[in-house]
């Protein structure tokens, strides 16, 4: 900023950078990253980000359980996931640093608010003597800086009560970090004007402070030098930055209007899925009417009766959740009707780790109802990704008339990354015809509705909606005669209708997966989901080292691709990196006969590259040697 | 009881299905069935908007006896389902109905959030006080003591009151009518209809096969004039052969009195449309179960905003205030760059 002034420090090109901001859930954190995020993307950077933030809404100040993360990647090549390792980390006090050194890349820099390491804090971070000068970071390139001492006095000319002084200090830290990674500061300025409108003192304390942390990077005689990411070689368009939930509630609400159809979600608030309610509940303008429901089962039946009226009928929710459902979602198996169910999946069993990812419940959604209940199931493998997944799960639940489960999980939902915004008119068509007219006709010639007369093609039955002349029936959960729908416990009927909901379900139009990377490797990494980053970023890092590595990543996992077997079989070797305990190995080996390795991680924290490199790498060698 | 120069577009026969009706010979749903079929025609709407929604039990077999669009579902989800169809399409007619241990037991957190959130269903309750499909189980509505397959040394849960769990949870309307009296059944069920919101009825049915009898102490034709209250709006609470019992209001209980003990200006007027449910509340406790006097007709009936509409003029407002469905506008909210 005040170019005049400034020591002639180096300016260093590098290719990428890893920045964690880590401090108290009330420092925040998460606006910082997001900003430093939005600022990046509007210099063309590829990027990736990752919240962590804790389960507690009001945990203790100062304690590890209260700490917030956020972790940003940019770059300027291509990149699928937040980073392994953060290669700066930025602490704000004891707790975080002592709940986030671990991750930072050994030789790390460490940006610490040296002011926040008093006596009381140290001891609520549980640090006996101070890490500041025990040798604790003499791995690291410590940077101490006495952040809430120079933001007080950087905002005291605003007459800013001295306890909200220290507010503005995260905006010392984004100045800070904005200085050392040539961020333009106007894009900034203008965030804190339009974010705390009509808040004078607010703005000014804030502007002041970020300021501040620009200036003391470019006057400090601290820092040896200041670095630059270039762009990334992103294809040309319009681009938004997008988490998981955000795109695949947008995913949903366009799905209404491509189907021309009203969207109706029933949901109960749950942890990481809630973001998908509220999203919903903003766009009441598209006409979207969003129920809160008094608990899961009533949020999946209000959607049935939402889809028996006509709607395209959504419930949200994560893995407790989902458990209630199932009575409900083998309702709609029997009723036929379409229905698309998101799963955010979390951390269990039971409560288990609310805010942290994985991806076990892959079983429950296959399996999970009672007796023969099948449903299509697809996965989305990355936030941007979660757009296309809503709307195929809606293409595929209005085409056939069935629920379909959508698997996504914790980190999608809160992760995000650059998007391409789609050319909206080249979205499909995906809506359906509702049943006007008879289709069938009674001994005496007359006219009839027949409402599990199915298409010869699909097998999907006639969905005609209440209102409709002449079309009233009856439909549910007791088994139906083939055809007329009317209850019917005859033992062949029943056979025939168990065997006819699977052949519908099996006979799904999923197209053939594809493979990326070493099409003729011997070994190939199977996945699916939201591990899609890391197996991608590992293939590329074992390619550059000499290694030949396919993969195979699944959107749809049930039913699954036509040629997944035969392309499997190609392979000497097949490893799956799953956060589960091999539960789609399990299903790929009953299904193929195929010897999947089962690559495993429950531990609440998405793989990183490094560990699927290692665990892949490892086979390779293992196969070379035979 | 309906607008006399309306002209019905349907006969009863039109809102009978062609199913074979499967009830026991003699069970109290048949009676149920008639009344409702041959209402229909005179709520001036047609078989094609109306949906009867149920869970499971006998009584939730209802749906497949009406030639109206209907969703059997699963056991106690009935008013969740309607609530979604309700909203969804807010021009139907929507009915739930469903048993005592449907809608009372496993189904009771759908009921009473249906019932206070005021959406437009009707919910009509076949109490029989009874598991009738499982085979005689006793029921959220059973009186203690009650020996049951279940219970063989008598049941030890004290038992729901229908109506007074409805007025805790809201219920803007909240009516009772039992199996025996058609007229009685249907008046009510008309104003069922007729109310703007949730609508709450419970009908006493027998189950002649697993609990035969249970309101015979008040149904049974010698024993309604002693033990049948009417409630009529607007009226001094009274009954009897010749009106010579009344019900007063005693500190806040309601008390069955002989009405030339009290005089009958002492006696409670009936004001169905009194917003506070005290007095309904009092009237629902009055009789401790179907053997002493027990009012029966509307007890409440008031004026709450209605959920669908209410969803709908929301929607209607953030057209005004966001402007009509924009895709590229939406996917923009959140900033975009160009590279
Ligand atoms: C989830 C589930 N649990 C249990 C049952 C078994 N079940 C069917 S009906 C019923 C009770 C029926 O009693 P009620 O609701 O009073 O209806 P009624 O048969 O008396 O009309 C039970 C327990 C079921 N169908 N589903
Ligand atoms: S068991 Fe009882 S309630 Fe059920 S049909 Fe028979 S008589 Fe009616
Ligand atoms: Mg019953």
């Amino acid at each position: 900023m005040t170019d005049t002034a400034s020591r002639e420090l180096p300016l260093q090109e590098i290719d990428e950078v890893i920045i964690r901001f880590a401090g108290d859930s009330g420092d925040g954190m998460q606006l910082t990253g997001d900003q430093f995020t939005s600022i990046s993307a509007a210099l063309g950077n590829d990027l990736s980000t990752l919240p962590e933030f804790p389960a507690e809404i009001r945990a203790p100040q100062g304690t590890l359980a209260g700490v917030s993360a956020f972790q940003v990647r940019i770059s300027d090549f291509d990149i699928t996931t937040p980073g392994d390792a953060p290669t700066v980390l930025v602490a704000m006090n004891p707790a975080a640093l002592k709940a986030q050194l671990h991750n930072l890349a050994q030789g790390g820099a460490l940006i610490v608010n040296t002011d926040a390491f008093n006596e009381r804090n140290l001891e609520k971070a549980g640090y006996a003597t101070n890490p500041l000068d025990d040798g604790t970071l003499d791995d690291y390139r410590t940077y101490p800086v006495p952040m809430s001492q120079i933001t007080r006095d950087a905002v005291a000319q605003h007459g800013v009560k001295p306890r909200d002084a220290e507010r503005s200090k995260n905006f010392f830290a984004l100045g800070l970090i904005s200085w050392m990674y040539t961020r333009p500061v106007e894009p900034t300025l203008e965030f804190i004007n339009t974010k705390f409108r009509g808040r004078t003192q607010v703005i000014d304390a804030n502007t002041s402070a970020f300021k501040a942390g620009y200036n003391f990077g470019e006057t400090a005689e601290i820092f040896e030098a200041h670095y630059e990411v270039k762009p990334a070689p992103l294809a040309p368009g319009e681009y938004t930055n997008v988490n998981g939930n955000t795109a695949l509630a947008w995913g949903c609400i366009v799905a209404g209007q491509l189907a021309r159809l009203p969207v109706f979600l029933g949901s109960y608030p749950i942890t990481p899925a809630s973001d998908i309610l509220h999203e919903m509940s903003l766009k009441k303008n598209f006409g979207v009417r969003t129920f809160q429901a008094e608990d899961e089962i009533a949020a999946a039946a209000s959607a049935v009766g939402a889809a028996f009226g006509g709607a395209l009928a959504f419930t949200s929710t994560s893995g407790p959740g989902l458990a209630l459902k199932g009575e409900t979602l083998s309702l709609a198996v029997s009723l036929e009707l379409p229905l698309v169910v998101l799963d955010i999946q979390r951390g269990g069993p039971s409560t288990g780790l609310p805010t942290k990812p994985e991806q076990a419940d892959l079983m429950m959604a296959m399996y999970g109802r009672h007796s023969e209940s099948p449903l299509p199931v697809v996965a989305p493998r990355s936030p941007a990704d979660c757009f296309d997944v809503a709307i195929e799960a809606c293409r595929i639940a209005l085409k056939y008339r069935t629920p379909v489960i959508v698997l996504s999980d914790g980190y999608l939902a809160n992760s995000s990354e650059p998007w391409l915004l789609p050319d909206v008119n080249s979205l499909p068509d995906i809506g359906v015809e509702f049943a006007t007219g008879f289709n069938g006709t009674n001994e005496d010639g007359d006219g009839i509705f027949l409402p599990y007369l199915r298409d010869p093609e699909t097998l999907a039955r006639p969905w005609a909606i209440p209102g409709t002349p002449d079309l009233m029936h009856r439909v549910g959960g007791i088994e139906k005669e083939d055809g007329t729908g009317n209850i019917s416990y005859e033992p062949e009927n029943h056979q025939l209708m168990v065997n006819l909901r699977q052949a519908k379900v099996d006979g799904v139009d999923v197209p053939d997966v594809e493979v990326a990377g070493d099409v003729d490797a011997d070994l190939a990494v199977l996945g699916w989901g939201s591990t899609w980053g890391a197996i991608d970023a590992a293939a590329g890092r074992l390619r550059e080292a000499g290694f030949e590595v396919a993969h195979v990543h699944l959107r749809h996992l049930h039913p699954l691709p036509a040629n997944l077997g035969d392309v499997l079989r190609r392979y000497r070797a097949v490893v799956c990196p799953e956060m589960n305990k091999g539960q789609l190995c399990d299903i790929v080996r009953a299904k193929y006969l195929i010897d999947v390795s089962h690559i495993g991680k429950i531990d609440g924290v998405p793989f990183t590259t490094g560990e699927v490199t290692d665990a892949v790498r490892k086979r390779l060698e293992e196969l070379s040697t035979v | 009881m309906t607008d006399t120069s309306f002209t019905p577009t349907t006969q009863p026969g039109d809102w009978a299905s062609d199913q074979e009706v499967r009830w026991c010979p003699g069970c109290g749903d048949y009676s149920i069935l008639t009344a409702l079929r041959m209402l229909m025609p005179s709520l001036g709407t047609e078989p094609r908007n109306t949906v009867f929604v149920s869970g499971i039990g006998c009584a939730a077999r209802f749906p497949y006896y009406m030639n109206t669009y209907g969703v059997h579902g699963i056991h106690g989800r009935a008013p969740a389902i309607a609530t979604g169809l309700a909203m969804a399409r807010p021009d139907l007619d929507v009915w739930v109905i469903g048993g005592d241990g449907d809608m009372l037991s496993i189904g009771g957190n759908h009921l009473i959030h249906a019932l206070r959130r005021n959406v437009k269903i009707k919910l009509l309750l076949f109490n029989n006080q009874i598991y009738g499909l499982t085979k005689g189980q006793f029921s959220p509505t059973s009186e203690i003591g009650k020996v049951t397959k279940s219970s063989p040394m008598g049941s030890l849960d004290a038992p729901f009151n229908p109506l007074a769990v409805a007025l805790g949870a809201e219920a803007s309307f909240v009516a009772r009518t039992h199996d025996m009296d058609r007229q009685h059944m249907m008046d009510t069920f008309q104003r069922a209809h007729a109310h703007d919101g949730a609508a709450f009825v419970e009908v006493f049915q027998n189950c002649n096969v697993f609990n035969d009898g249970a309101f015979e102490g008040v149904t049974k034709k010698q024993n309604r004039d002693a033990n049948l209250i009417p409630l009529r709006d607007g009226e001094p609470i009274r009954f009897g052969a010749d009106g010579e019992f009344g019900v007063i209001d005693e500190a806040g209980c309601a008390r069955v009195v002989h009405t030339a003990d009290v005089g009958d200006d002492e006696l409670l007027v009936h004001d169905e449309s009194k917003h506070d449910p005290s007095t309904a509340f009092m009237l629902a406790r009055l009789a401790r179960g179907p053997f002493e006097p027990t009012p029966i007709g509307v007890f409440r009936a008031v004026r709450r905003s209605e959920y669908a509409m209410a969803t709908t003029r929301q929607l209607a407002a953030a057209q005004q205030k966001q402007g009509a469905a924009d895709i590229g506008q939406m996917l923009r909210s959140r900033g975009t760059w160009f590279v």
